[in-house]
């Protein structure tokens, strides 16, 4: 797992144009085209900037602006849906994908400071024939959801949690997963799966 | 969440710079920043990402002193076994603190500078905040619910808390913290660092417009191997402290020759009690001891109606972590 984020390349930004009332109404509803004088994915005509993210193994470039969450990006801008906002503050854990391998609160993201990153969310965790990952499968298995809204978070987190080594105990996992809540309460189910999943890795 | 300017400087000279201006803020992991952004309590005109830094990054364990970068990850530090078995106290106060994900994000420069989670500050509803908004009241203080706010420290402007909690490990154990902005570089005791809120509750700390946190050392001492955290909330996890005590303990047979305690949860910057750990010095660390030595380190405690009980948790937590790290001097657990 990497444990440093992949290299951004944005240098030197600024704000150009916004502030004219002219342009910014010319803006509405246009992403930002590349500042002739400027080179990479500075901020260009309406404070957007150009960046490259991977995402489950895709390639993708947008433009976003410096204040659109990763979350935002993701949902809004690449249509994957399955990450999901629950209280937008960081504090739920619905929106947790793996950011360089880490797992992290993609609403606390900007989407701008992941340029050049490697995001893996729900959607990129089944094999290319549809074979679901032996967490999603576990967490089928344990019934380790009811209205499944936290689902996504709870199984991208799940990930992590094995990966960083803080699966060992059941204690230790409701300690190291304490960052995705669950108001169905499954969270004895939650456990189950994860320990399962530890257990079949070990085997 | 208002739009800004976006900047990610490739080295220190050009961060500085970029956050020198009006209106600049500095971003690292950004999970407070953020999060303050989006409720609109910190509405900069710019961010100056300064994770491209790589000098910044990591930390490593020498002789005489630990040196933690700037934008080292909590989680990174917090998982380190020698650190773990070399200071106790600098890897427990991490890894209780916040969740797994923002522990994954939070970098610590910003850690020992996050603001307080105040529901005032927090809620911009409430006209009535010094800190957001200078002059503008308290509105803790003026009918609101003070439970969750400082009980030393507070003055007749603000009585918010300061949040962290390995901020309390840092200035128990006499740590510095080296920066750079538009002065040049310099070395600022961690106890220096914050500023008590007095009537200028708006102003944190001691640093400048540009000055930048590069990285914190701690220096080795033998009561940092018999050290703990023992943090007190209301649910076993994810909760920021109700009383919580970094402590560290050097002993010469039975007698404490060195203690060391700093007190999270119940002040308004990173507290350290040095008449409690004169009291026990010299001493040998009993139940009793412990139990007098926490009930001084809150004799000038002033509770506001609702916070009351942080005195008596606040001495039980820092009893009960005296107890754990005499226990680690005797090569126990």
């Amino acid at each position: 797992m990497p444990k440093t984020p992949g290299p951004p390349h944005l240098g030197l930004s600024r704000r150009s144009l916004l502030g004219t009332s002219g342009a910014v109404g010319a803006g509405l509803g246009l992403a930002g085209s590349a500042d002739a004088q400027q080179t990479g994915p500075e901020l260009a005509a309406f404070n957007t900037a150009q960046i490259t993210l991977n995402v489950n193994g895709k390639r993708r470039t947008l433009n976003v602006e410096p204040r659109t969450t990763l979350v935002e990006a993701l949902r809004d801008d690449m249509g994957l849906t399955g990450t999901k906002i629950g209280c937008n503050q960081g504090q739920c854990g619905a929106c947790t994908v793996l950011l360089n391998g880490r797992r992290m609160n993609s609403c606390l993201i900007l989407a701008i400071t992941a340029d050049g990153a490697e995001v893996v969310t729900i959607e990129g965790l089944a094999d290319p024939a549809g074979r679901l990952h032996p967490m999603q499968e576990a967490f089928a298995e344990h019934d380790a959801f009811q209205c499944g809204y936290c689902t996504p978070g709870q199984i991208l987190s799940a990930i992590g949690c094995i990966d960083e080594g803080h699966a060992k105990s059941a204690a230790e996992i409701r300690e190291y997963m304490s960052g995705n809540l669950c108001r169905c309460g499954a969270y004895p189910n939650i456990v189950a799966a994860i320990e399962s999943v530890r257990d079949g890795q070990e085997g | 969440m208002r739009n800004f300017d976006y900047h990610r400087p490739a080295d220190m000279s050009a961060a500085i710079d970029a956050a020198r201006a009006e209106g600049a803020e500095i971003l690292a992991g950004g999970t407070l920043m953020v999060d303050l952004m989006k409720i609109g309590v910190r509405e900069p005109d710019a961010l100056v990402d300064i994770t491209g830094l790589a000098d910044l990054e990591g930390h490593d364990i020498g002789m005489d002193r630990i040196r933690f970068g700037a934008l080292a990850r909590m989680a990174d530090v917090a998982d380190d076994q020698t650190l773990k078995t070399a200071a106790p106290v600098l890897t427990e106060s991490l890894w209780k603190a916040a969740s797994p994900q923002l522990r994954q994000a939070a970098r610590l420069g910003g850690n020992i500078l996050q603001q307080t989670r105040c529901p005032y500050f927090r809620d911009t509803a409430y006209s009535q905040c010094n800190k957001r908004a200078p002059g503008s009241g308290c509105a803790a203080l003026d009918g609101g619910k003070t439970n969750l706010h400082a009980i030393l420290g507070g003055s007749d402007d603000c009585v918010a808390m300061y949040p962290g909690d390995w901020a309390q490990a840092l200035i128990a154990f006499d740590a510095e913290v080296h920066t750079q902005g538009p002065g040049g570089t310099r070395t600022i005791s961690f106890a220096d660092l914050h500023v008590m809120p007095g009537d200028t509750p708006q102003i944190e700390t001691i640093l400048e417009p540009g000055e930048i946190v590069k990285h914190i050392t701690v220096p080795v001492i033998p009561a940092l191997k018999a050290s703990h955290y023992l943090k007190a909330r209301d649910r076993e996890s994810y909760a920021f402290a109700s009383a919580s005590a970094a402590v560290g303990l050097e002993m010469e047979g039975e007698t404490v020759r060195d203690v060391r305690i700093g007190l999270g949860g119940v002040a308004a910057v990173p507290w350290r009690a040095r008449q409690a750990e004169e009291h026990l010095k010299g001493k040998s660390l009993t139940e009793e001891t412990a139990r007098e030595t926490g009930r001084i380190a809150f004799a000038d405690a002033s509770p506001l109606e609702g916070s009351e009980y942080k005195i008596k948790l606040g001495a039980d937590v820092v009893a009960g972590a005296l107890m754990t790290a005499h226990a680690r001097s005797q090569g126990g657990e």
